[in-house]
């Protein structure tokens, strides 16, 4: 119990001191400043630009950083999907496994594309190597690279020019943004990673599954792959698809105490990373630590929900002869038990990675209920790279616009006045997660087809469908797995819900971006509410859980609440 | 959009070719160079035959050997997954209930560790806890012909402590627990001579 608590606030610790230099470097990075790595990769970029025809100065109106970021991923999308039908008749492919479904490739391109990374296939049961390299590890890589992007952009436009003119209307340029995020910040901390897992024993090779012969002399197959290089980058880029079907809880995946350390750090490094940038790019790093303390409350209220339900066990098992003590056990691993099991699960919920070291479908309910929050809320706790904090920004401006309803003010942030247009964006940003988990849940909990997805009855049941609908509208990925989604009805409906909670919240939001840009800066008077002091966290953390918790408490009561009253009670379903 | 074409055409192949084929491929031979055995999967090989992974349990069933959980999956084909039954669910507790009769027999009446009634996240966890493993100790003596005392002295030296007395939980690989086992007394081998 205290060594689980000890290991959380070194966990706390650990990120905060490694993601506040790398935001800075970020910062420098993405004001086009030259890096350490510019004397090796510099080549690369530059042959990047040439290729693709793109002046690296030219910055973009957000329309057209818009329309460059859906592009690329269109054409990310098609490429991904082509690679997963051939797979049959492509190399690497010891295996033999054939091409995917049309309904599966659809549900996994699009999943890889928009950073979700939802998983309606077992990686050891179905993908080629090539599949999982060429296909997945490109996607790991560059949809974080987008959300990254997208997120930069929309720091430009908050932090905007003293001037406004023409000139700096534009957020900078998406093929410029990509490229440095990729090339010099996620595939160096990639490769230093990997070697770091493979160390620890993920296994890294092309080989043929293995073939062994048990002590008691029956045949064992153990699947191989290369597999470190991908989980790598599904950790720094808040992907999660695992290379294995039971993601991180698989040994090959996660093998030591160490290597789930380590991968819970680099689940939110980068999203942590974000708020220290954002402080440096508009030149007051008080406004960044302030958005970084809200999301710090909000994690730690949810990690000490789950750890508490966690840890008290399973109650309809009191009267077994059992010794419980070490908590609900059910789906983890004993290598982590609870405390690690319970850490993991917040962070990967607060971020929108949505890989696994513990099954979610068995965590208590009200263990559940915390990370499925998390993600209801539309993981702006850190959340994905990029995508977190622009998703908090929607939060921000919905705050100051109810701070200035009180005292009855025209809203300001950062110097710019925000009004109407900007409040309107930021709502219709906020309601694609409503709309994706209650319209599209509701539809998948009253059609019959739909329904024989559930694999447990009562009140359960009802959460692994709100779990399905949430992750895939929040691009989490991760899944109450006894949900059967590899149906032709869900993979087509969880996909539309992704590439709505991914593009119909980008658009809004470089919107929004756009619309300050182009705005002139005022200088700070008396009544400017300041943005950087506890008050402003509070009420953003009070606004956080009021719209996303008001949102969605009546179909958690059905769920998750409901649930937790029967278990109390002694009922099974 | 249009415009934004070519751009996104070659930057995705470019991307394709540097992080899909030349990324892993290049940490595979970096791997390979490095650590060998962990890229290879950690086997472990016995009179030059491969017996398992130290990564990924086995199925133990006989009673002279120490059981690894139950898992959800078969876990000698190396599929992963967990049972994913809720904790209200009634199949859930009809499982554990049975499980826990049946080992209750075996224990002597101490109470039964809730590693070895619940099924692990991947289904091939190599791990039991140390008390799962003293737990087993009265039924592998009596199988193997062994005094408990000895056996009690082979599981702590197999308990793996938290690492750097932080991370992780103490706990014992099956397999190796196995292996040294054998190496005590062979199996078949009841010590009756």
């Amino acid at each position: 119990m205290s060594s689980d608590i000890l290991l959380f606030i070194v966990y706390g610790v650990v990120v905060v001191a490694l993601a506040w230099p790398l935001g800075l470097c970020m910062a420098r990075l993405f004001e086009g400043g030259r890096t350490i790595l510019t004397p090796v990769l510099g080549p690369v970029e530059r042959l990047v630009y040439r290729a693709g025809g793109i002046d690296p100065q030219a910055s973009q109106h957000w329309t057209r950083y818009a329309a460059a970021a859906l592009a690329f991923n269109a054409v990310g999308w098609l490429i991904l999907y082509a690679v997963l039908r051939l797979q049959g008749f492509l190399p690497l492919n010891p295996e033999g496994f054939a091409g995917l479904s049309p309904d599966l490739a659809f549900n996994t391109a699009v999943s890889f594309v928009t950073n979700t990374n939802w998983q309606a296939y077992g990686g050891e049961t179905t993908l080629s190597y090539l599949s999982q390299m060429a296909g997945l590890t490109v996607q790991n890589f560059v949809s974080a690279a987008t959300g990254i992007a997208v997120g930069v952009a929309v720091i430009r436009g908050f932090a905007g020019s003293d001037t406004a003119g023409p000139e700096a209307r534009g957020l900078g340029n998406f093929w410029v943004d990509l490229t440095r995020a990729t090339l010099y910040l996620l595939l160096p901390l990639s490769v230093l990673f990997a070697l770091f897992l493979v160390w620890q024993g993920v296994p890294q090779n092309l080989s043929s599954y293995v073939e062994a012969t048990t002590l008691e002399g029956a045949r064992q197959t153990i699947p191989q792959g290369p597999a470190a290089a991908q989980i790598a980058i599904k950790q720094l880029g808040t992907n999660g698809g695992g290379f294995f079907n039971a993601n991180s809880a698989v040994p090959y995946e996660n093998p030591t105490p160490l290597s789930n350390f380590a991968e819970m750090v680099a689940i939110l490094l980068v999203p942590a990373a974000f708020t220290f940038m954002f402080g440096r790019l508009v030149r007051d790093m008080r406004q960044g630590v302030a958005i970084f303390a809200a999301m710090g409350i909000l994690f730690l209220a949810a990690l000490a929900l789950t750890y508490g339900a966690e840890s008290e066990g399973n109650a309809l098992f009191a009267n077994l002869p059992i010794d419980q003590a070490s908590g609900n056990m059910e789906g983890k691993e004993v290598r982590f038990g609870v405390g690690e099991s319970a850490l993991w699960a917040t962070a990967t919920t607060a971020a929108s990675n949505g890989s696994v070291n513990s099954m979610h479908d068995s965590f208590t309910p009200l263990g559940a209920f915390a990370p499925m929050l998390l993600i209801q809320t539309g993981e702006v706790v850190f959340g994905g790279v990029g995508s977190g904090f622009y998703g908090m920004l929607a939060f921000v401006v919905l705050t100051v616009f109810l701070a200035g309803l009180m005292v009855g003010r025209t809203p300001e942030y950062l110097g710019r006045k925000i009004e109407a247009k900007e409040v309107k964006l930021a709502v219709i940003a906020f309601l694609v997660m409503p709309f994706g988990v209650l319209v599209f849940g509701a539809a998948a909990a009253t059609i019959p087809m739909a329904l024989a997805s559930v694999q447990d009855r009562g009140p359960h049941g009802l959460s692994e469908i709100l779990y399905a609908y949430s992750s895939a509208t929040g691009n989490n990925g991760s899944a109450f797995a006894g949900f059967g989604a590899a149906t032709p009805f869900h993979d087509t409906l969880l996909g539309i819900a992704m590439l709505l909670g991914r593009y119909a919240f980008i658009v809004p939001m470089l919107a929004i971006a756009g619309s300050l840009a182009a705005k002139k800066k005022l200088a700070a008077s008396a009544g400017t509410f300041p943005t950087d002091g506890p008050l402003f966290v509070t009420l953003l953390v009070a606004v956080v859980l009021i719209l996303g918790g008001l949102t969605f408490f009546p179909a958690l009561a059905l769920g998750p609440i409901a649930e937790h009253t029967a278990m109390l009670a002694g009922e099974t379903f | 959009m249009i415009s934004q074409l070519r751009p996104a055409i070659v930057l995705s192949l470019l991307m394709t070719v540097l992080l899909g084929l030349g990324y892993p491929l290049a940490m595979t031979g970096l791997s390979q160079t490095l650590f060998p055995d962990e890229a290879g999967g950690s086997l472990i090989a016995r009179n030059g035959q491969v017996v398992g992974s130290r990564l990924v349990a086995q199925g133990f069933s006989g009673p002279g050997y120490f059981h690894p959980r139950p898992s959800a999956t078969d876990v000698d084909s190396g599929v992963s997954g967990g049972s994913n039954l809720g904790p209200t669910s009634a199949a859930l507790l009809k499982r554990v209930t049975a499980d826990v009769e049946r080992l209750g027999r075996e224990g002597e009446g101490a109470r039964v560790p809730i590693d070895l009634v619940t099924t692990s996240g991947s289904g091939l966890d190599p791990h039991i806890s140390p008390e799962a493993a003293l737990f087993q100790v009265p039924r592998v003596a009596k199988a193997r012909n062994l005094s408990p005392q000895q056996l009690h002295d082979l599981v702590r030296r197999h308990i793996e402590g938290r690492s750097l007395g932080l991370f992780g939980e103490a706990r014992v690989n099956v397999l190796a627990l196995n292996l040294a086992l054998d190496e005590l007394r062979p199996a078949g081998d009841n010590g009756a001579r």
